[in-house]
């Protein structure tokens, strides 16, 4: 089984052979796009946040649906039906067996993270949300963590109240307990920071929040690809991510959900596959995941991200934890010697992502010049305006890893911000 | 290495780091703001306007080096001009910064404007270089306007 090939000593490599405890450049072999030249550089590709790039197991299992077994799912009686249906719920399985979640039937297939946590606010707020209650978010939430509560809290007179991050970037728990009240219908926050890289104490705050009964919903997007997850152990009610940010395709996200939240909530979108009857007169729902999986899904996508998690399942997360968290150490220590350079979140607990905003130049300046030698970083605000407000400043540069990057990849982004300094000292 | 050269000039580095006629304008008539989401560059035109020439003209706000210098030159560039005058330069600058200048008459008019001429080898950037511009173009039509570059 997948789970306990990831904590064996000894690992097969996404393509089958072993390593110990990563071989990076075996693991790069696996990526056929990190062999592209970039304005005639070899790609060095340091966006990983933003999106991670896909290793040939996943491309190959989008190819062998499409070329040998594309049918819709859940209703044909033939062959191919009946193959992709096993397939794409063999893929809700292992999503089910990666977060440890008690049942499959608490995966709910969804585009991404943003329209995980929508669902959410949809339906759950839909259900408990009313005039003069409140959400908690915080201060460092991507977007997708802020917009949706705001537009509820609009539609239902609630309120959205924001916990405050400290200097270094970390959630300042003690605002955090004062914050919860019992108006308070739910807590929404980022288990790891896209723009900061924090490491936020949600084992924590879930406690916290459930000493009051009040439900937790992790924005696991940055987490799923970097830290081993068990919402069980964290009784998280609610985890989304997006299948792109880890290996897998676009298009393709999870939304795990307490069984006894997903039983209580109303569906999200109506349309095939969330009913059992049909009738002008009434309408009876399906039972979880099918009741929130509306219309024909992203078979696809599902068979794809199922194929990514067993490639990371394979090599290890741990393994990648470690390997990520050496680069970060030596990027921090490399970058963080350049003169005029500042880090931007600096929490005791940070993963593989590294904001810096370097004194005078403005970080798309250092996106345009890092791209001319083919090295791939984020420049802006990140979809996190509100955080890029707190520390004041419109956008920062953002190098971000993965298992397959390297040390030499790091040297070629501290070259290219030598070169930044170099190009606007004249 | 020579497109990056080409890109940040000096006179571009020069106007960005010293922007020229930076700040509030008392008695402008025309006033716009424009605003790039993709990576938060934001800048307010003020403009005076009389006899359908523009007198003074000062901006304020922040962005990449181009963006900056580009509102910097432009000011210096638009200055004393008519309304008309200056919307034909935008015209001429577009066309150079997408690479669409094959009018040797252009040149002339541009005047220091050329510099942002390596852009073209940018397309990402076009947007950058234009910001202030179609700020302009909002505060001489509609007096008071956010504009955004999506
Ligand atoms: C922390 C966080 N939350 C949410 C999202 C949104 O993910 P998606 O665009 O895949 O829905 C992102 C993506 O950048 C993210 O980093």
């Amino acid at each position: 089984m997948v789970t306990s090939e990831s904590t064996s000593k000894v690992r097969p490599s996404g393509e089958g052979k072993a390593v110990l405890p990563l071989d990076i450049a075996r693991i790069r072999e696996d990526f056929p796009i990190l062999k592209m030249k970039v304005h005639d550089k070899p790609l060095v590709y340091l966006d990983n946040a933003a999106t991670t790039q896909k290793p040939q197991r996943v491309l190959d299992a989008l190819n062998r649906f499409y070329t040998r077994e594309c049918a819709n799912i859940h209703r044909g009686l033939h062959y191919l039906s009946d193959q992709a249906t096993v397939d794409y719920e063999h893929a809700r399985t292992r999503v089910q067996r990666f977060l440890g979640a008690a049942e499959s039937s608490e995966i709910i297939f969804v585009r991404g993270t943003t329209e995980a946590i929508n669902l959410v606010a949809h339906s759950f707020g839909r259900k408990f949300v009313g005039p003069g209650d409140e959400i908690i978010t915080t201060v460092m939430e991507h977007h997708s963590n802020i917009v949706p509560w705001q537009m509820l809290c609009e539609e239902k007179g609630a309120k959205l109240r924001v916990v405050p991050i400290n200097d270094a970037g970390e959630l300042i728990l003690d605002e955090f307990e004062k914050l919860l009240n019992p108006k308070t219908r739910l807590v929404a926050v980022a288990h790891i920071s896209n723009a900061l890289g924090t490491v936020n104490p949600v084992r924590r705050m879930i406690e916290m929040a459930h000493a009051r009964n009040i439900p937790v919903l992790i924005d696991g997007a940055q987490a799923v690809a970097h830290t081993k997850i068990d919402v069980q152990e964290l009784d998280c009610d609610f985890y989304c991510f997006s299948g792109h940010k880890i290996y897998g395709p676009t298009g393709i996200g999870v939304l795990y959900g307490k069984a006894q939240w997903l039983e209580q909530i109303p569906p999200y979108q109506g349309g095939g596959d969330m009913i059992i009857s049909v009738t002008f007169e009434k309408t009876t729902y399906n039972c979880p995941p099918h009741k929130f999986e509306a219309g024909t899904p992203h078979i696809a996508g599902g068979i794809g991200l199922g194929a990514a998690i067993e490639y990371i399942d394979n090599l290890g997360l741990d393994h990648v934890a470690a390997h990520e968290h050496d680069l970060l150490e030596y990027a921090t220590r490399r970058i963080s010697a350049i003169p005029g350079v500042r880090i931007i979140g600096n929490a005791q607990k940070k993963s593989g992502t590294l904001s810096f905003y370097l004194e005078d130049v403005h970080p798309h300046d250092i996106g345009t010049i890092l791209d001319r030698d083919g090295v791939a970083i984020r420049a802006g605000h990140h979809c996190a305006m509100p955080v890029m407000d707190r520390f004041g400043i419109p956008a920062t540069a953002r190098a971000s890893f993965a298992c397959y990057n390297t040390r030499e990849e790091v040297d070629a982004l501290v070259r290219g911000v030598d070169k930044v300094r170099e190009i606007f000292a004249r | 290495m020579n497109d990056l050269r080409d890109l940040y000039q000096e006179m571009i580095l020069d106007h960005s780091k010293r922007p020229r006629n930076f700040g509030k304008l008392e008695g402008a008539n025309h006033e716009a703001s424009g605003y790039n989401p993709l990576c938060g560059d934001r800048f307010t035109v003020h403009i005076k306007v009389d006899d359908d020439i523009i007198r003074e003209i000062r901006f304020e706000g922040s962005g990449c080096a181009i963006s900056t210098a580009s509102a910097s030159l432009m000011t210096e560039g638009s200055k004393g001009k008519t309304l008309a005058e200056a919307e034909t330069l935008f015209e001429k600058f577009h066309k150079l910064i997408t690479g669409d200048a094959a009018e040797p008459q252009n040149a002339e008019a541009l005047g220091k404007l050329l510099v942002f001429s390596g852009v073209k080898e940018f397309p990402v950037r076009v947007k950058c270089a234009t910001l202030p511009w179609h700020t302009l173009k909002a505060a001489l039509h509609d007096g008071h306007k956010v504009v955004s570059t999506e």
